[in-house]
């Protein structure tokens, strides 16, 4: 969780960069922002997917 | 007190019947924040996705000619202030030396407040925050905002100063 949250942050810097770029008028920016921003969500996705696994396998054994 | 409790359970029947466990709940809650953070991620994601697309259909945009004052119609030092390109854009209008004349956007880039010219420190100052843009170019000189000020071109015709664009 701690590492999405890092992720989190630094997605939200990076918006707010792309934001203050684009309004500047420099629109080259856009793009490699969207690109490392969409890889930033998909290793949110990962890591979310990660810890649902573990979790539903610790609470699995816990059952048992 | 025996309907608390049913025959054969050490349980109290309220326990029973809302048998959510410590452990139980505080994962839920855990994954539940998780989820909300990969949405936000996610929310980041479209943002910037936003932020492309408008980069990618940009257009330019084409800005009218008009007359912002008379050359000569204000002293040296002096400002007027006049709306470009719509009446909502209020812009502010400085004579530096006799035959040089520059206009900015009023806004500020920071919170956009107005600004106004300092004939003192010869730029532009910001009085919400103590923005400070350089007269030359609207470039920021010290304070909070980030970015410079948007730049109205002007174009001597005649005896008219006319503004024909906006540079930002």
């Amino acid at each position: 969780m701690g590492l999405i949250a890092v992720l989190l942050i630094v997605q939200i810097w990076l918006l707010s960069a792309a934001l203050e770029s684009f309004l500047a008028g420099n629109h080259r920016t856009a793009m490699p922002a969207a690109v490392f921003s969409g890889l930033m969500f998909l290793g949110c996705l990962g890591l979310y997917a990660f810890v649902d696994r573990v979790d539903s396998g610790i609470r699995g054994s816990q059952r048992d | 007190m025996n309907w608390f409790r049913r025959a054969g359970n050490r349980q109290p029947l309220w326990k029973e019947e809302f048998s959510v466990h410590t452990a139980d709940e505080r994962y839920v809650t855990r994954r539940q924040l998780t989820k909300f953070l990969v949405l936000t991620s996610f929310g980041m994601f479209v943002g910037n996705l936003w932020i492309l697309a408008r980069s990618l259909f940009y257009k330019t945009p084409r800005y009218p000619e008009q007359a912002v004052a008379q050359w000569g119609e204000i002293p040296v030092g002096e400002v007027k202030l006049f709306a470009y390109p719509t009446q909502e854009d209020r812009c502010i209008l400085v004579r530096t030396t006799e035959d040089e004349y520059v206009a900015y956007s009023q806004k500020c880039t920071h919170l956009s407040c107005a600004v106004y010219y300092s004939r003192k420190s010869n730029c532009l100052e910001c009085p919400c925050h103590q923005g400070f843009f350089s007269i030359e170019n609207g470039a920021v000189l010290k304070g909070p905002p980030t970015r410079p000020l948007p730049r109205v071109v002007l174009e001597k015709q005649g005896e008219k100063l006319v503004a024909i664009g906006l540079k930002v």
